[in-house]
């Protein structure tokens, strides 16, 4: 029995709604209690889909658990069988269908639906969401795509892109570029799945020369599959930044036969802002800035390279709560000379970035609360998702368009380097007071204290501990700008309590900031 | 003023009239019971809810209503994991060491209740058990209660009908020859609370406690002499509880609107005698605001249609409210449950025409409800925008639970919820 609040990932038949919800005309009978509903709303408010999840509950209730269940399932199936006409059918249980053991897959055969009905085992107290969604994915694919016609020889080469969900982070916009830069490299996309795909289309999966696997956590599984079934290779980069999308048209160059010097000129062919606005100037103050990141293996990976090679920051701490792709994260967090925490426990990462005290969070909605809590700046980078992350505007995160939107990300939650400088220099005058955050935010110059200022101050009561500050030092401590005042003091009780000093003077300030100093 | 029970003068019992409900058994598209956790955890500011569940259940409570906001919020969920369930961990156990961290990490805790959920009742987990065990070991500190809010039991609402449920029998007993005393039993926000207080304050009834109170050890004590009114319609269990302690209901319609509020306090002043020109004095002016607040908005709602999926039990008292107070005509009010001897009052208030109907096939309410295209449709947050999308303006039920939408000040507000979805269409050029 574990405890928790709040959970990075949902319950692995949400996965497989994420992947019945993608595509076209897939329909999913899940044998669940009617509270189980509120899924729906995962899709249609956060995600603000214009139609209802194509998912048929049972809502079994108390009262029916002595009698039929399982004739409550085959009704709901054959109703929805009817009412919808969807092309195929995935059919299971969620936590509570589970422990009742009616069997959905086999009950469902018994049934002679007109329709491939695919029956899915998705362990409910083991497994979590994306697992759910990949599972689903791949024993989807794995009935219906044996079943299209052989591929057919073409004179040009063409690809599946395999991985984008509904409810992804970014997953509308993400395909959308990666098909333009896919197709501006002369190479035909034969099939996007799941995501906007019909049944029809996963039969002809076969068609391709190979597969894009976008996102390994729910697209791997069925990317493994097709390379042992129809010999189809997948790429292996995550095309999340400048030179992660380089590698990744070098990947694609590789399995098309296009030359070195040919792919090199595709590259040069592309406009991307993110390596100029890094060298210049303004952008000095990032350097070292040190970040933290924690969400999806996909995106922290990828994220850790853009923030330390890209943006010039310092990641100094990074990890995940995909348990499956542990290892690779690891070795990412190696890298950068780190170890990379694994958990699905938001409190472990909390501690974590409280004693990292890093300048910038990359993470999830999860981190964004953490973030604020503690008055750190945090982008969100990753799922789990809130509607704030489908913007109605374009904004990929993948491709050279996803390099600039990310230039962007990691930029502005910080406050620029100038106005640094000026919030120090006027910091008594009314507009520059402490209370002011960055200008840009919105938050404005009134005297209503910001977020991020109030934590600021809460944190400074909270620290004080047994250690006395002198007037002196406390004044000269206030002096020093609001958004690294709180690290400040932190940094110098620490010193002070290190040195065993009852004490904190002006000088025990000064010579804990050159001890600190990088 | 200090009566006798038997003095209490009890309202006539009333009857529903005959109408047809229609049945239906279908997919229902509602929440559990465990949602209710999101307004008893604000409301009862020392208790905790463990939710005894799975991941679903986890998820389902921070996705419902988007309460991440509150950063360590007083509820979690236990969640049962493989081992739990193969037996390799006693699970008895396992609970004991969460609730042991939970306490001492939350020292400022002094009722917990665990939550059951679909998982624990399926595996017929013995939580009463549990609390029992647990409370020897943690009382005085702690009083631990159970109760389900699982979706297999409860709908929405109904988990605060057992919450409160649990609660009654640990509630101090009245001494038999105490005054009557009047209970006022349902969460309510606190600002309509305090408003009702002084009401009664104002008319010589009183002290009048509330359940639940907003401290575990301010909850009100019951006995023979209780009279209690419900100040929401979902409590049928609760009710039944309060009777078993030997209370007594003062059935009335349920307080939302000038005329609902008026009636619902008419029934109190009845009941403890207080005479008609009192009674009068006190409910003028904030009567008079409501009527002027809630006037405002008729001329957007008057002749509208209005459509109800069942959701939070308080689709017949916002019938009520909607029809005879701004002239709207509701055409179907589905609830998930109808407790005709609660809601009789509000239920022969509605016109023949509005169509009653308990339970949901929501496929086939949604093909009555495209059928009829109502000028708004009160749903859930899983129908809400597909509708919008076919051009039908909807008004999302869970913001009626967690508004502030009871009593005179209130009236205007709840008015403006149905006139809001209303007035945005108009406004909208894109
Ligand atoms: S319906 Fe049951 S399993 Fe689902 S969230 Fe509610 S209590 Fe948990």
């Amino acid at each position: 029995m574990q405890l928790t609040v709040w959970t990075y990932e949902g319950p692995p038949h949400v996965g497989a709604m994420r992947i019945a919800t993608a595509m076209t005309d897939l329909h999913y009978v899940l044998h669940a209690p009617q509270g189980d509903t509120y899924a729906d709303l995962l899709f249609t408010m956060i995600e603000r889909r214009k139609k209802r999840p194509p998912v048929t509950y049972t809502t079994f209730q108390a009262r029916d658990l002595g009698g039929d269940t399982s004739q409550l399932f085959m009704d709901a199936a054959r109703d929805a069988q009817e009412r919808f006409q969807p092309a195929a059918m995935i059919v299971g249980a969620s936590c509570t269908g589970e422990l009742i053991q009616d069997d959905p897959g086999g009950l469902s055969k018994t049934m002679g639906l007109p329709i491939p009905v695919i029956p899915l085992e998705l362990p409910s107290y083991s497994k979590k969401e994306n697992w759910g969604a990949s599972e689903t994915f791949y024993q989807v694919a794995r009935t219906i795509a044996p079943q299209g016609p052989d591929k057919v020889e073409a004179d040009y080469k063409s690809c599946n892109i395999i991985g984008p969900t509904a409810l992804g982070f970014r997953h509308r916009d993400d395909v959308r570029e990666i098909v333009g830069l896919i197709e501006s490299m002369g190479i035909h996309v034969n099939v996007v799945a799941p995501l906007d795909a019909s049944v029809h289309d996963i039969l002809r999966l076969k068609q391709a020369d190979f597969n894009v696997c976008l996102y390994p956590e729910t697209g791997l599984t069925t990317c493994t599959w097709l390379k042992r079934q129809f010999r189809q290779p997948h790429t292996k980069t995550v095309p999340i930044g400048v030179n992660a999308t380089i590698d990744f048209m070098r990947e694609l160059a590789e399995l098309t036969g296009i030359s070195d010097e040919e792919c090199e000129t595709l590259v040069q062919e592309n406009e991307v802002r993110l390596p100029w606005y890094s060298r210049s100037i303004d952008s000095t103050y990032l350097t070292g800035k040190r970040v933290y990141l924690f969400g999806d293996a996909t995106h922290v990976i990828a994220m850790a390279r853009v923030a330390q090679k890209e943006m010039g920051y310092q990641v100094v701490g990074m990890g995940t709560y995909s348990r499956e792709f542990a290892r690779d994260v690891r070795e990412a967090a190696e890298l950068y000379g780190i170890e990379a925490l694994i958990t699905d426990d938001y409190l472990e990462v909390e501690e974590q970035v409280q004693n990292l005290q890093p300048e910038l969070v990359l993470g999830s909605q999860m981190e964004r609360h953490i973030a604020k809590r503690l008055g750190l700046p945090c982008a969100v980078i990753s799922a789990p998702v809130h509607v704030q992350d489908f913007p109605a505007r374009y904004s990929p995160q993948m491709g050279f368009e996803g390099a600039n939107v990310l230039f962007d990300t990691l930029v502005h939650p910080l406050t620029m380097g100038l106005e640094e400088h000026l919030l120090h220099m006027f910091r008594d005058d009314f507009e520059f007071n402490d209370a002011a955050g960055p200008s840009h935010l919105g938050h404005g110059s009134s005297k209503t204290a910001p977020a991020s200022a109030t934590s600021d101050e809460t944190q400074e009561k909270v620290s004080n501990g047994p250690l006395t500050w002198t007037m002196e030092a406390e004044k000269e401590l206030k002096k020093i700008p609001f958004f690294v005042r709180g690290k400040a003091r932190r940094n110098t009780e620490k010193f002070a309590g290190e040195l065993g000093l009852a004490e904190i003077t002006m000088e025990t300030l000064y010579e804990a900031k050159s001890h600190f100093s990088r | 003023m200090s009566l006798t029970r038997d003095e209490i003068n009890l309202p006539q019992v009333t009857g529903c009239n005959e109408r047809p409900v229609l049945k239906q058994r279908g997919q229902h598209e509602v929440f559990c019971g465990l949602t209710g956790i999101m307004w008893l955890h604000r409301k009862i500011q020392d208790a905790f809810f463990l939710i005894v569940g799975s991941r679903t259940c986890a998820h389902l409570m921070q996705s419902a209503a988007g309460v991440m906001i509150f950063a360590e919020p007083r509820f979690g969920t236990a969640i049962m994991e493989e081992r739990d369930l193969a037996g390799i961990a006693d699970m008895h156990d396992e609970l004991d060491s969460v609730v042991e961290k939970l306490l001492a990490r939350r020292p400022e805790i002094r009722l917990l209740f665990l939550v059951g959920s679909c998982p624990s009742e399926v595996i017929k987990l013995d939580l009463g058990r549990a609390a029992e065990r647990l409370a020897v070991e943690h009382s005085p500190d702690v009083r631990i209660l159970n109760y389900s809010g699982s979706g297999i039991e409860t709908t929405f609402t109904q988990g605060e009908d057992a919450c409160l449920a649990a609660l009654v029998p640990s509630l101090p007993p009245e001494p038999d020859q105490a005054p009557a005393a009047l209970m006022v039993v349902g969460a309510l926000a606190d600002v309509v609370e305090d408003q009702f207080a002084r009401l009664f304050e104002e008319m010589g009834i009183g002290p009048v406690r509330f359940l639940p109170a907003r401290l575990a050890d301010d909850m009100p004590s019951v006995g023979p002499n209780t009279v209690y009114l419900l100040a929401q319609p979902f409590l049928t269990d609760t009710a039944r509880a309060l009777e078993e302690r030997g209370a007594t209901l003062l059935q009335a319609p349920f307080p939302l609107g000038a005329e609902g509020t008026t009636a619902w306090l008419k029934t109190a002043a009845d009941a403890f005698g207080v005479d008609e020109a009192t009674f009068n004095a006190v409910i003028e002016k904030p009567k008079q605001r409501a009527e002027r607040a809630i006037e405002l908005h008729r001329d957007k709602l008057e002749g509208k249609s209005v459509f109800f999926f069942p959701d939070s039990q308080l689709e017949i008292p916002l019938a009520r409210f909607l029809g005879n107070e701004l002239g709207m005509v509701a055409t179907e009010v589905g609830t998930p449950y109808l407790n005709k001897r609660l809601l009789a009052h509000d239920l022969n208030a509605l016109p023949e025409s509005a169509h009653v109907s308990e339970g949901q096939d929501v496929d086939l309410q949604l093909d009555r409800c495209r059928d009829e295209r109502p000028d708004i449709v009160v749903c859930g947050l899983g129908l809400a925008n597909p509708l919008e999308v076919e051009g039908i303006t909807t008004k999302w039920s869970i913001e009626l639970v967690f508004t502030p939408i009871q009593g005179y000040e209130q009236a205007g507000d709840l008015a403006e919820l149905f006139a809001r979805p209303l007035n945005r269409r108009t406004r909208l050029e894109v």
